[in-house]
């Protein structure tokens, strides 16, 4: 391991921990507005949804809304096998996602 | 006593069970970027310790990506910080959950905390029974998700050199379905409904912001959309009502 790559371990670890770390290092120092303890509820679908939806629509950066885009396809299997087995929605996703997805790739490509 | 020890160990176990799922779904993400670093030219070392210390997938892919670029190691930390932002809206949610635990507990969560075990435990958290050891089961998914990373980094470090081209197998296609499976369930009712929605078009709209931090505009879009809703419901709850 060379001194730069040392280096930029170190700050690499030094900044996504305190991020994770900071505000519950003074978790009891400060009460929470009423506001913003009802806006906590939409973080996890709303950051989820603005990581996941670029990956399905834009994987390349750019628009390919065709029929054998296989991202799409895949992705809406996904959402119908999540909701239809609501049981046991992430592994339903996953499955039903990622099987269409390699079907279409080897159909259409 | 013996009671009690038992239910810690038993959400341990629950929080490792339900991390499954997830643990399939990233590992083809551990696979790639194990690939990827050797091919940046990153040390096997550099890239194990990356893997250990920072324990952060998307950042990770970045970093290695500058790296192989040659970028300086300040714009590769400054990255990091900004591409893990949205963590901070993470621990801001769990922290009404975590406050009361004593430090090293939250130190130990805070290293731990990823998308996939924040969606898994933060589900957990809000079930209604009053289990004292949720926190346990945070624990259990965290570790089971911190080893299985590092068993595939690995591999994919040492089989990284022998296959050619795995970045374009589509095995990055687990990371969205990944995803899709884990934000259904927070989607029940017409305010979370507008938030996904919301949450999608400013990401799309967004996108090419560098640095990913549309993403952070577009989840803030998504919440306040949320919240709007859920304001309007009420108030229109409160009218009707008012009218009978």
């Amino acid at each position: 391991m060379t001194t730069v790559e040392i280096i930029m371990l170190f700050g690499m670890f030094a900044v996504t921990f305190s991020i994770r770390y900071i505000l519950l290092a003074a978790a009891d120092r400060f009460q929470m507005p009423e506001l913003m303890e009802r806006a906590l509820y939409y973080v996890p679908p709303a950051v989820l949804t603005a990581i996941l939806v670029p990956a399905v629509l834009l994987p390349q950066g750019v628009w390919e809304l065709t029929l054998s885009n296989a991202y799409i396809f895949g992705a809406l299997a996904a959402v119908a096998g999540g909701v239809i087995l609501r049981k046991h929605t992430l592994m339903a996703s996953i499955v039903s996602g990622l099987a269409v997805f390699f079907i279409w790739r080897f159909l259409f490509s | 006593m013996e009671n009690r020890e038992f239910s810690k160990i038993r959400e341990f176990t629950s929080g490792a069970r339900g991390a499954l799922p997830l643990l399939l779904g990233t590992a083809p993400f551990g696979l790639i970027y194990g690939a990827l670093a050797v091919g940046a030219g990153l040390s096997n070392a550099a890239a194990v310790a990356m893997s250990l210390f920072v324990f952060a997938g998307s950042a990770q892919f970045i970093a290695v990506g500058l790296v192989g670029a040659g970028a300086p190691v300040a714009i590769i930390v400054l990255t990091t910080l900004v591409v893990n932002l949205r963590h901070m809206l993470y621990s801001a949610t769990l922290l009404p959950y975590l406050k009361k635990l004593a430090q090293p507990w939250r130190i130990a969560l805070a290293f731990w905390l990823t998308d996939e075990a924040f969606a898994v435990c933060i589900s957990r958290y809000r079930q209604q029974d009053d289990s004292p050891y949720k926190h346990w089961y945070q624990l259990g998914a965290s570790l089971a998700m911190y080893v299985n990373w590092q068993i595939w980094c690995i591999l994919g470090l040492v089989m990284g050199s022998r296959i050619p081209d795995a970045g374009a197998w589509g095995l990055d296609f687990a990371l969205p379905v990944t995803f899709i499976g884990m934000t259904i369930p927070f989607v029940k009712n017409s305010a979370t409904v507008v938030c996904v929605l919301t949450a999608a078009v400013v990401a799309l709209l967004t996108g090419g912001i560098p640095f990913k931090l549309g993403l952070i505009i577009a989840a803030l879009a998504g919440v306040a959309a949320g919240l709007l809703v859920e304001r309007s419901v009420k108030i229109r709850t409160v009218l009707k009502e008012e009218q009978l």
